[in-house]
């Protein structure tokens, strides 16, 4: 396909700067924390009950947008799972000198090993940057979400939003 | 002939919990669904649901489906499968005949081939649970091997393991579109596109960005034109629709394809209440023609009430609640309330509304206004 997709079917920066859920550059720097990438309207919960420092508030009516209480938030990533819009990630830009790490759902098989190399994809699913497999979660209470930790360059954080799948 | 309080058509979200309730309330209550396995819709929902917690947001359709039928196990409900009620006959007279009640009569039968045989029923309440279809998309070459509603694709991958195709066109981006486009590419597929009419997506925003990182455009304002192919689709031919819906001439592009799916929309399945004789009316923003109900879910034929996708095209989660209630108010017009009926019935209108609000389900809050207000002049009253 080598149509320019027509409106955008991903929020834009401009969309997740002003979202409520989306963490500040200043609390980004600081080091591990979530960003809910949910712009919409929709009845959905389930994200404020996972977290366990109260740090996520949807409240009455539940159409809310998810509300981040950034500095509540400690970057544990309990919400990543949960979400059943799959729209939370937890990005990391202390991880290590020069890079970062994000952590997203990724509910495809086969999943990807730890120390694997792989070609991460940005919001509208193009490879952008070379990742390296941090860690690769998948307890019972992750609902069979699995989530994938990569390592990546600093700079590609904030774009940084899966993998490539084998086989792509 | 079997005589039963209360029989329950479909043994989707809606149909269970109404059988649920009446049994709960000591109504002899059986349910009758012409599939395999009970469950409905949720037995391929493979997805985590939204909703709030009350609702068993977060929790895959699969595994609501299982709870439900524990809990339907342990209530004692009596669940029919494989049984295709084809007829429903309110005479009075042979009913009064056979159960010296004001009961009406359903006829059902078997639906297997082998051992299929015709089955009566005497019901003295019943219940249509019978759920939505979903809406054809009539374009050149739609006949062909490969195209399928996506429901019919999610069926195959999902109940039974067998992926349609490699490289999949799906036409339509609602929920449906978007969340079966995912699960194709969960099972192996490869989505070559998404299309969409209208100009903007119409599912939730997070299902677009879930495929789109999977790497699936997205095109808007986009329809499809025509499919070709010698024994089974092989290519489409898709093009750009401007604001009054015409394709814009030298924007066609050809795209190969062997699995076109269609996602265009549901509709209230009726036939079976038509047929009873319920009368619908046409509501847009319910999906279509739709039985008229009041605010009990009794229809225009006393006795006969409706929940669920049948009752207007909604969610799991709405058929769930409105299957509670049609469930507890067909109990009731038997006498058999329980106490803390009339709050239940309060706190389960109270969750509807909720699910009914907001920009994408607000229009739904008002289409069902509509209809129950229909409802309140025309169905029998109490």
């Amino acid at each position: 396909m080598s149509q320019a997709i027509e409106s955008p079917s991903y929020p834009s920066q401009q969309e997740l700067r002003n979202a409520p859920g989306y963490p500040s550059r200043k609390r980004l720097e600081k080091g591990p924390v979530v960003a809910i990438e949910c712009i919409e309207e929709i009845p959905c919960n389930p994200c404020e009950q996972a977290c366990p420092q109260h740090a996520i508030t949807i409240g009455e009516p539940i159409t809310n947008c998810p509300h981040l209480d950034e500095d509540k938030c400690i970057g544990c990533g309990l919400c990543v799972s949960q979400c059943p819009g799959l729209a939370i990630f937890l990005i990391d830009l202390t991880h290590s000198q020069g890079s970062a790490s994000v952590a997203f759902p990724h509910e495809y098989l086969p999943l990807p090993g730890k120390g694997q190399t792989v070609r991460a994809v940005n919001r509208a699913g193009e490879p952008i940057c070379s990742a390296t497999v941090v860690r690769v979660q998948n307890p019972k209470t992750n609902g069979q979400t699995p989530v994938v930790t990569v390592a990546v360059p600093r700079k590609y954080a904030t774009e940084v939003r899966g993998i490539l799948r084998p086989g792509r | 002939m079997r005589e039963v309080d209360l029989a329950v058509v479909g043994a989707g979200p809606a149909g269970l919990t109404a059988a649920i309730e009446g049994t709960k309330r000591g109504c002899r209550t059986v349910v009758l669904d012409m599939n395999p396995r009970p469950g409905g819709q949720l037995i391929k929902q493979i997805h985590k649901f939204f909703g709030s917690r009350e609702h068993r947001a977060g929790t895959r359709g699969i595994e609501i489906a299982d709870s439900l039928f524990h809990e339907a196990a342990s209530a004692g409900v009596e669940v029919m499968v494989e049984a295709e009620v084809y007829a429903i006959h309110d005479s009075t007279l042979e009913v009064v005949a056979q159960t010296n009640e004001d009961s009406l009569v359903l006829l059902s039968e078997e639906a297997t081939t082998s051992r299929s045989r015709p089955l009566s029923i005497a019901a003295r309440r019943i219940i249509l649970a019978t759920g939505g279809a979903e809406n054809a998309l009539n374009f050149a070459g739609w006949t062909l091997p490969g195209i399928m509603g996506a429901g019919a694709a999610q069926t195959m991958i999902n109940l039974w393991r067998v992926l349609p195709g490699k490289k999949i066109l799906m036409v339509g981006a609602g929920n449906v579109g978007l969340i079966i486009s995912y699960q194709l590419i969960q099972a192996g597929g490869e989505m070559v596109a998404v299309i969409e009419a209208t100009s903007r997506i119409g599912g939730y925003g997070v299902h677009a960005a879930k495929i789109s990182r999977a790497g699936v455009p997205i095109l808007t304002s986009h329809t499809i034109v025509s499919a070709s192919g010698e024994s089974r689709v092989e290519r489409a031919v898709i093009a750009k629709v401007d604001a009054s819906w015409r394709i814009v001439s030298g924007s066609e592009q050809e795209l190969e394809v062997d699995t076109i799916c269609i996602a265009v929309g549901l509709h209230p399945n009726a036939r079976l209440a038509s047929l009873a004789g319920c009368e619908l009316c046409y509501s847009p923003g319910l999906g279509g023609w739709v039985p008229i109900h009041n605010s009990r879910m009794e229809t225009t034929v006393s006795g006969i009430y409706i929940a669920g996708d049948l009752s207007g095209v909604e969610e799991a989660s709405t058929a769930l609640e409105e299957g509670r209630l049609a469930g507890i108010c067909a109990a009731a017009s038997l006498g058999k309330e329980r106490a803390g009926d009339h709050d239940e019935i309060k706190a389960i209108e109270g969750r509807l509304l909720g699910l009914r609000s907001g920009p994408f389900c607000q229009h739904r809050q008002d289409a069902k206004q509509e209809l129950i207000g229909i409802g309140e002049a025309q169905c029998p009253k109490q």
